[in-house]
């Protein structure tokens, strides 16, 4: 069969089960986007600017579990897709990113809209390619889905210059892909399997910490049977949340800079530390020179280069979460710990989890607790990077898996709205919260006309401090309240929701909360809330920068309470 | 840790921009480059990449970890440990007078190199061998004066298993 290159590029998508993509059209991609309407059950969505583009194929990936696909024309729709398709390489997310290129006679010569895209992103993407014929095409889209989906997931970029997308070649799409280079290894070595089933058995003080890796490989009963099996305390890091269900008697939350106290103490503590599916990341591990240091070091991922990377490994296993977890129950005996687990449950009796401050004021903390509550933890809460986001990680109880979509690695404002319009596509089945910043929602605020266009009916919640709070704490804490280029104005959010179609309502105090959370639930489309909340609220616990987990800094004392019960005692 | 020169070999596939991947991950991540030589091997389609790097064994365990994780690089080892021939070869043009080009000829007839041009004021030495050979032969040269150097970098190839 001859086909374009367009159109072999459709029929490829199709073969690989995509169903939507998220793009803008421009020169490059007329004749890809002139090919579209032959193929209508490639449903694509308009963005506004292409970096929401990437970010919404990320975010469908994340919650649909499979290859996330954006499309942006040459020169500055490329560019533009940069940090979307970063984000994607740090979160380890497949994204396939299809761009346009100036006609091959172009190429080098600079043309209108030429940009070496392929250069630009070869640090960022797992792999990339310029097709340089139509003939290649079908292989190169079934290697870039294979890429971006095995192994450690990441984003795959496909540069197509103009012309070969007119240009004819016969179309088979090939049954396998021929890369010598590239065998991911998914079972662990049987011998490391065994050392490592003798340590955990051994240990007196284990504790797991289960990263996005668990949650990419839905490794999520299988860590629960060890967990459960061995009875070791199960804490994760900011992307491993929703790998393990926070109302289990064994969950200690997430650790880190911003992690839970008992959670830090619990790393500090161990004699033995299992690491599944995460990387040591240095929010994570605070001062990595005094991370776990009573412990030996169980280290599980699918990428080998993430072993001895950042932290000594003791016992290092390169495979898959699941497969390594499935090999490691059979050999993990059933017992015990009576005092470790006590010892838990003290410091979390100290130290309460989702705790928020009582009083008349609207903070930050109760408004991600009462969506918690409203919606009994039914959600998928997405989230951009700063305070809104550290909030969203502690007082929301996760009990499903995968309902946690952040921006982690890169760190990236402006990720949540995009994202929660591809976590929504790629689950219309479940209630979707984007939570955000007043700085970061900003930045890719053009996209609520893609969710008014779309009718995406995500909830978005804008934790309305008046600041870039992240930085303004900083400079609360580290730079003697200097607050430079942190207070920010913004519009009238639910003017501007009101603008784009979107109904929208603006709460100040503590009573008008759940019933506006209630509200933008019964509402069958999207619904924006603007939380205008205490200006000056700060993240605690915090670890400061360059301390070791164990030196957190917490809120004080007197001010910790969980809502509806009793003051805690110290 | 002590940091030493390591010899990697990679293999990889002859694509477009294959180079440039590996050298934009020894930028990014930091890794010191000392030389790097790149040539067609005996199966079609692969290139073989021979990159002398500097750093303790933790790096350099990571600098390979890394380059493995380049798709178009089929495998990749260290073999400083083995048992290798390791070869480098060098061009060099030294000034010379009447007076003093017997002596360089003799020189070079000692160390098993080749003088490839010869002008008035100069000739052209060709050498091959290992790191120190070269280096010494540069040593004595480096008395009538060099005007030029050309070195390829250091190819190497693990030894066969000895017949005994």
């Amino acid at each position: 069969m001859r086909l374009t290159g367009a159109q072999i590029i459709c029929e490829s998508l199709i073969k690989e089960g995509v169903e939507v993509m998220f793009g803008f059209p421009g020169g490059s991609l007329l004749p890809f986007y002139d090919t579209l309407p032959q193929y209508p059950q490639l449903r694509h969505i308009l963005v506004r600017h292409e970096q929401g583009a990437a970010h919404a194929a990320d975010g469908y990936a994340r919650a649909a579990g499979r290859a996330g696909v954006c499309c942006a024309t040459s020169g500055p729709g490329a560019t533009n897709l940069v940090t979307g398709i970063a984000n994607a390489y740090l979160d380890s997310s497949p994204v396939i990113a299809l761009t346009g290129q100036v006609a091959r006679p172009f190429i080098g010569k600079d043309a209108f809209q030429e940009i070496d895209i392929t250069g630009i992103t070869l640090p960022i993407t797992k792999h990339n390619y310029v097709v340089m014929s139509a003939a290649e095409m079908a292989n190169v889209l079934k290697e870039a889905f294979h890429i971006a989906t095995t192994g450690r997931p990441g984003p795959v970029l496909i540069d197509v210059p103009r012309d070969v997308f007119v240009e004819e070649a016969e179309f088979h799409y090939p049954a396998k892909v021929d890369l010598p280079g590239y065998k991911p290894i998914l079972r662990g070595h049987a011998a490391q399997i065994k050392k490592a089933a003798r340590l955990i058995n051994e240990a007196q003080r284990p504790v797991i910490i289960s990263g996005r890796g668990v949650v990419i490989s839905r490794a999520y009963e299988e860590l629960r049977e060890l967990a459960e099996k061995a009875q070791i305390p199960v804490i994760t890091t900011l992307l491993g949340i929703s790998s393990f269900p926070e109302n289990h008697m064994l969950s200690l939350g997430m650790l880190g800079m911003h992690g839970m106290a008992h959670a830090n103490m619990a790393v500090n503590e161990a004699d033995l530390v299992i690491a599944v599916g995460m990387r040591f990341d240095d929010r994570a591990t605070a001062k990595v020179s005094a991370f776990a240091p009573k412990a030996r070091i169980i280290h599980v991922d699918i990428d080998p280069a993430e072993i001895g990377k950042n932290v000594r490994v003791d016992v290092p296993i390169v495979g898959d979460a699941r497969d390594v977890l499935k090999d490691l129950n059979k050999e993990v005996i059933t017992r015990a710990r009576l005092d470790w687990i006590s010892q838990m449950e003290a410091w979390r009796q100290c130290h309460p989890p989702r705790i928020v401050r009582e009083g008349d004021d609207l903070i930050p903390q109760y408004v991600i607790h009462s969506i918690c509550e409203v919606t009994e933890g039914n959600s998928i809460i997405v989230t951009g990077v700063g305070q809104h986001q550290m909030w969203s990680a502690q007082c929301f109880c996760y009990k499903k898996p995968n309902t946690l979509i952040s921006s982690g690695g890169l760190g990236t404002m402006g990720f949540e709205l995009p994202a929660a319009i591809g976590a929504k596509v790629g689950c219309p089945g479940e209630t979707v919260w984007c939570v955000a910043g007043d700085g970061g929602f900003q930045m890719t605020i053009q996209e609520l006309a893609t969710v008014a266009q779309e009718k995406t009916a995500i909830k978005i919640a804008i934790i309305n401090n008046g600041f870039l709070g992240m930085v303004r704490q900083w400079q609360e804490l580290f730079y003697g309240r200097r607050y430079v280029a942190t207070p920010l104005s913004g519009p009238d959010f639910v003017k501007i929701a009101d603008a784009y179609g979107i109904p929208a309502m603006r709460v100040r105090t503590r009573l008008e909360v759940i019933p506006a959370i209630q509200k933008a639930m019964e509402h069958s489309g999207p619904f924006l809330i603007d939380f205008v909340v205490e200006p000056e609220e700060n993240v605690y616990p915090m670890v400061p920068p360059g301390a070791a987990l164990a030196d957190l800094i917490e809120a004080p004392r007197t001010e910790l309470v969980a809502p509806g019960s009793d003051r805690v005692s110290e | 840790m002590a940091s030493e020169k390591h010899i990697l070999v990679a293999l990889v596939a002859n694509k477009p921009g294959v180079l440039n991947r590996v050298a934009s991950l020894f930028r990014r991540r930091g890794f010191n480059i000392e030389s790097i030589t790149v040539g067609h091997t005996e199966k079609e389609g692969i290139s073989r990449m021979t990159i002398v790097v500097n750093g303790d064994s933790a790096t350099v365990e990571q600098v390979r970890k890394q380059l493995d994780k380049v798709i178009d690089v089929i495998k990749v080892h260290d073999i400083t440990q083995d048992s290798v021939v390791d070869r480098e070869l060098a061009l060099i043009k030294v000034k010379t007078t009447s007076a003093n080009r017997s002596e360089i000829i003799q020189i070079v007839d000692i160390f098993r190199a080749n003088i490839v041009d010869v002008a008035s004021d100069s000739l052209i030495v060709e050498v091959t061998g290992d790191e120190e050979k070269l280096n010494s032969l540069f040593r004595l040269l480096g008395s009538f004066g060099i005007r030029e150097i050309a070195r390829t970098g250091r190819l190497a190839m693990t030894r066969g298993i000895p017949a005994s």
